[in-house]
C-alpha cells in the first residue's frame, strides 16, 4: 500500500531524511520509534505533503500511484490521514463545522452523498461517545483552548470519521492520561482491517501493548537503522537507543 | 501558498452592464447643474435652497489629504451628476410598471423585486444610478405605520420630517464630500419608524451603479422615534469599467429615546482589475446620533469591493446611557485600498461603545484602521472597548492601525486591543490534510477570523457575506 524508497527530505536546505525506505502492506500496523529529532515527524509530514518539506530524492508510492505528484488535499482525499503531533488552532471555525466540511470533501471524492447538518450530528454523536469526549468540544473553534489530551482525541475523532486507508499517527499517545490512552487505542483498533494500514510514531512501548504492531522500525538520523517484530519495542524500552545507533555499532 | 491564488483571482460576477435608455445630463458641476437636478426632481424650494447653500460651501472647501489612500486628482467637471433610466410618464406606481430590463438586472444580482420571489421578511428599495426604481412591501410597512420610500418621494410626501432631520447629523458643511453630496445628491432611501413600533421586517436598499462616468450621490436618512426598532441593510455593486467612478454617499441615523437602529452594509462595488485599473472610489460619510437616553445605534459593515474605501461610520452618543457599536470587516486584495474605522463621541453620561474591526489584506492591498474615541468632560462613566485585528495574506500587503483616543473625563474607561496575524502554512496544511482544497481552507480560516462581525449581520446576509469574502479573495493565496 505504501512504498517509500530511498527518500531524501530537506527542510530549509538541511537534509533530515537521508535515504529512507519503508514498505507497508494493507492490513499491517507498523510502529516507528527513534530518538528526538531523528526525523519521524518529517517522514509522516512528507508523506502527507507538507509544503515546507522538500523531497530531494527517492519516491513514495501509495495505492499504485506516485504520491509525490499529488497536492496535500488530494492525498488526504485519496485516503492518507495524518494525526498531528501538534494540532493547530483555527480561531473562529467551529469544530463541528470543520469536521463536516472535511467529511463531505472526502465523501464527494468517494462518490458518496454529502451529509447535511442533522445527519452529520447523528453520526458524530456516536463517535464522540466512543471516544468518551465532551460534546462541548464540537461547538468550540477547532483545537482552540483544547487541552493537550483533548487535541489528540480530536485527531482520532477525525480519523474515525474520515476512515482513511493509510493512517499516520504521530505521537498520538503523548499527552494522554492512562484511561484516554486505552480509549484512543481502542478507537484505532476498531479501524484495523485487512484493507487499511496504520503507521504509529511513538516513544513508548506502553501504546504498543494496546495497538500491537506487526513491525517495529527504529529511525536514527534520517534512516531506518533497525526493523523487527513487536519484541523490538520491548528491547528498546529496556536498553534505549544507543545499541542501535550507527556509531555505537561501528565502535564494537 | 498556492491555493490562495486561485481564491484571490475569482471573477467579479456583478460586472455586467444593463442596456437601458437613460436620461443623462451633461458632465460638469456648476450652479445650473444643481438647479437642474432639483428641477428634474420637481423639488420644493427649501430643497433647492439647501442644495445651493451646500454648493456654495463646497466651493470654498478643499479635498482632504490626511487619509492613507492614493489616487489621481479627481476632476469634478468630468463627472456626470445625474443619470436615470428613462421612464414613461410619472414613473412606476407599482412593480408591474417597472421596466422589465431593470427587474431582470436585480434578479441577476440576486435581488428579485417581485415580492413573491423575495426573501420573506426583507423589504427592498432599489436604487439604480441616480434614482430609486422600486420599493417593495410598501403596503405591509404602511400598515405598521413605517415609512420606507425613496428620498425623493419623502421630500414630496414628508417634507416636515425631511426638514427636521436632514442635515441634523451630517450638516451640509460637514466635509468636502458631504457638501458635494448635499449639493447634487439625486436619491436614496428614507425610513421613519413611529413611536414604539418594532419594524415588522428587515429593510434594505440595494445600490447599483450602471451608467459610465456617472457618480452616485445618494442620501439615506433613518429616523427611529422613541422606543422603536429597525434593522436595515444596504448592498452595492457596479459594472466593471476601466475608469474609476465616484460614489460619495451620506447616511444619517437618528435614534430617539430607547430606540434602536442596526445598520449593516455589504459593500461590493467593482474593485478594479488585478493591475489596479478601474473600480469605484467609495468616499462616504455615515453618522448616527443617539439623541435620546438609552438609545442604541449599531453599524456593521463588510467592505470587500471598491478600488478605494474611505469611511468612518460613527455615533454621537448624546443621550445618557446610549450605546454605539461598530463591527467591521474590510478586505483589500490586489491594489485595493481601505482607510476605514469609526468615530465614537461620548457626550452623555454612562454612554458605551464597542468597536470590533477586522482588516484583511492580500497581495498589494493596503488596509488602514482609523478610529476616534472621544470622551467629553460631561460623559461621566463612559466606556469604550476597541479591538482591531489584522490578517495578512502574503508579504507585500500592508495593515495599519491608527487609534485616536481623547478622554476628558476621569471616570471613563477606554480599552484598546490590537493584533496582527498571518494565515499560517501550518493551518493551511492542517485543513488540506483533512481533504479541504486550499481555497476552501483559506476562506474557512478567513470567515473564522471575521466571525464576531458576521454574527452581527442578519442571518440571510451572514451567509451572503461569507460567500462574498470567498469570491473577493479567490486566487490570492499564493
Ligand atoms: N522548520 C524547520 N527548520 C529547521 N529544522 C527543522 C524544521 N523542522 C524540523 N527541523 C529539524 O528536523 C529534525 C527532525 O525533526 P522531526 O520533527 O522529524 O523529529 P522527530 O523524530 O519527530 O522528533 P520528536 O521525537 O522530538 O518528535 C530536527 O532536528 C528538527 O529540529
Ligand atoms: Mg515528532
Amino acid at each position: 500500500m505504501l512504498e517509500v524508497k530511498d527518500l531524501r527530505v530537506s527542510i530549509e536546505d538541511k537534509e533530515i531524511l537521508k535515504g529512507l525506505s519503508l514498505s507497508v502492506r494493507a492490513g499491517e500496523v507498523h510502529a516507528i520509534m527513534g530518538p528526538n529529532g531523528s526525523g519521524k515527524s518529517t517522514l509522516a509530514r512528507a508523506i502527507a505533503g507538507h509544503p515546507s518539506y522538500t523531497v530531494t530524492g527517492g519516491s513514495i508510492r501509495y495505492d499504485g500511484q506516485d504520491l509525490l505528484a499529488l497536492a496535500p488535499d488530494e492525498r488526504a482525499r485519496a485516503g492518507v490521514f495524518l494525526a498531528f503531533q501538534y494540532p493547530v488552532d483555527i480561531p473562529g471555525v467551529g469544530n463541528s463545522y470543520f469536521l463536516r466540511a472535511a467529511l463531505n470533501e472526502v465523501r464527494k471524492h468517494r462518490g458518496q452523498r454529502e451529509l447535511d447538518a442533522m445527519e452529520f450530528l447523528d453520526l458524530i454523536k456516536g463517535k464522540i461517545k466512543e471516544l468518551d469526549m465532551d460534546p462541548e468540544l464540537l461547538k468550540r473553534p477547532v483545537n482552540e483552548g483544547f487541552s493537550g489530551g483533548e487535541k489528540k482525541r480530536n485527531e482520532i475523532l477525525q480519523m474515525t470519521l474520515l476512515e482513511p486507508k493509510l493512517a499516520l499517527l504521530d505521537e498520538t499517545d503523548s499527552g494522554l492520561d492512562i484511561d484516554a490512552l486505552r480509549i484512543v487505542a481502542d478507537g484505532v483498533n476498531r479501524l484495523r482491517n485487512p484493507q487499511r494500514a496504520i503507521v504509529v510514531v511513538t516513544h513508548y512501548q506502553r501504546l504498543l501493548n494496546y495497538i500491537v504492531p506487526d513491525y517495529v522500525h527504529v529511525l536514527v538520523e534520517g534512516r531506518v537503522v533497525k526493523s523487527g517484530g513487536k519484541e523490538l519495542a520491548l528491547q528498546l524500552e529496556a536498553q534505549g537507543y544507543d545499541w542501535v545507533k550507527p556509531q555505537t555499532v561501528a565502535a564494537h | 501558498m498556492k491555493g490562495t491564488d486561485v481564491l484571490l483571482d475569482q471573477d467579479y460576477k456583478y460586472g455586467f452592464v444593463t442596456d437601458i435608455e437613460t436620461d443623462t445630463i451633461p458632465a460638469g458641476l456648476n450652479e445650473d447643474i444643481v438647479r437642474l437636478i432639483s428641477r428634474k426632481k420637481n423639488e420644493p424650494a427649501f430643497m433647492l435652497e439647501w442644495r445651493l447653500k451646500a454648493y456654495q460651501r463646497w466651493l470654498t472647501m478643499t479635498e482632504p489629504a490626511w487619509q492613507r489612500v492614493h489616487y489621481p486628482q479627481i476632476n469634478f467637471n468630468d463627472v456626470v451628476y445625474y443619470s436615470a433610466p428613462k421612464k414613461k410618464g410619472d414613473g412606476p406606481k407599482s412593480l408591474d410598471e417597472v421596466d422589465p430590463e431593470l427587474l431582470r438586472t436585480y434578479e441577476k444580482l440576486g435581488i428579485p423585486l417581485q415580492e413573491q420571489k423575495m426573501l420573506a421578511g426583507v423589504a427592498v428599495d432599489a436604487v439604480f444610478d441616480s434614482v430609486s426604481v422600486a420599493t417593495t412591501f410598501k403596503k405591509k410597512l404602511e400598515d405598521a405605520g413605517v415609512i420606507f420610500c425613496s428620498f425623493s418621494e419623502a421630500i414630496q410626501k414628508h417634507p416636515d420630517l425631511i426638514k427636521k432631520y436632514m442635515g441634523s447629523v451630517v450638516p451640509h458643511s460637514d466635509n468636502f464630500y458631504a457638501a458635494l453630496n448635499a449639493a447634487v445628491f439625486s436619491d436614496g432611501s428614507f425610513v421613519y419608524i413611529p413611536k414604539g413600533v418594532r419594524c415588522p421586517m428587515e429593510l434594505s436598499t440595494y445600490f447599483r451603479i450602471n451608467a459610465a462616468d456617472t457618480g452616485q450621490f445618494e442620501r439615506t436618512l433613518i429616523v427611529a422615534d422613541e422606543g422603536s426598532y429597525v434593522s436595515y441593510l444596504e448592498g452595492c455593486t457596479a459594472p466593471k469599467r476601466d475608469k474609476n467612478q465616484l460614489h460619495a454617499a451620506v447616511v444619517e441615523l437618528v435614534a430617539l429615546g430607547n430606540a434602536e437602529i442596526r445598520y449593516a452594509t455589504v459593500q461590493n462595488w467593482y474593485a478594479g482589475d488585478k493591475q489596479g485599473k478601474g473600480g469605484i472610489y467609495n468616499f462616504v460619510t455615515k453618522r448616527g446620533k443617539c439623541a435620546g437616553a438609552h438609545s442604541k445605534i449599531s453599524w456593521t459593515q463588510v467592505e470587500t469591493g471598491s478600488a478605494i474605501t474611505w469611511k468612518y461610520p460613527g455615533v454621537i452618543l448624546q443621550g445618557d446611557y446610549s450605546t454605539g457599536e461598530f463591527y467591521s470587516v474590510a478586505l483589500t486584495n490586489n491594489y485595493q485600498q481601505a482607510d476605514t474605522g469609526t468615530k465614537m463621541l461620548h457626550i452623555g453620561k454612562h454612554t458605551k461603545s464597542t468597536i470590533v474591526s477586522k482588516g484583511i489584506s492580500a497581495r498589494f492591498g493596503e488596509n488602514t484602521y482609523r478610529g476616534l474615541v472621544k470622551v467629553s468632560p460631561k460623559a461621566e462613566g463612559a466606556r469604550n472597548y476597541t479591538q482591531c485585528d489584522s490578517l495578512l495574506i502574503g508579504d507585500r500587503c500592508i495593515a495599519n492601525t491608527f487609534p485616536y483616543i481623547e478622554v476628558d473625563n476621569h471616570s471613563a474607561r477606554v480599552e484598546h486591543e490590537a493584533t496582527t496575524s498571518k494565515i499560517s502554512e501550518e493551518q493551511l496544511f492542517y485543513c488540506q490534510q483533512r481533504g479541504l482544497s486550499a481555497e476552501n481552507a483559506v476562506s474557512m480560516i478567513i470567515s473564522g477570523f471575521c466571525k464576531e462581525v458576521f454574527n452581527k449581520l442578519p442571518m440571510e446576509f451572514a451567509v451572503e457575506a461569507n460567500k462574498l469574502l470567498g469570491v473577493s479573495l479567490e486566487g490570492s493565496v499564493g
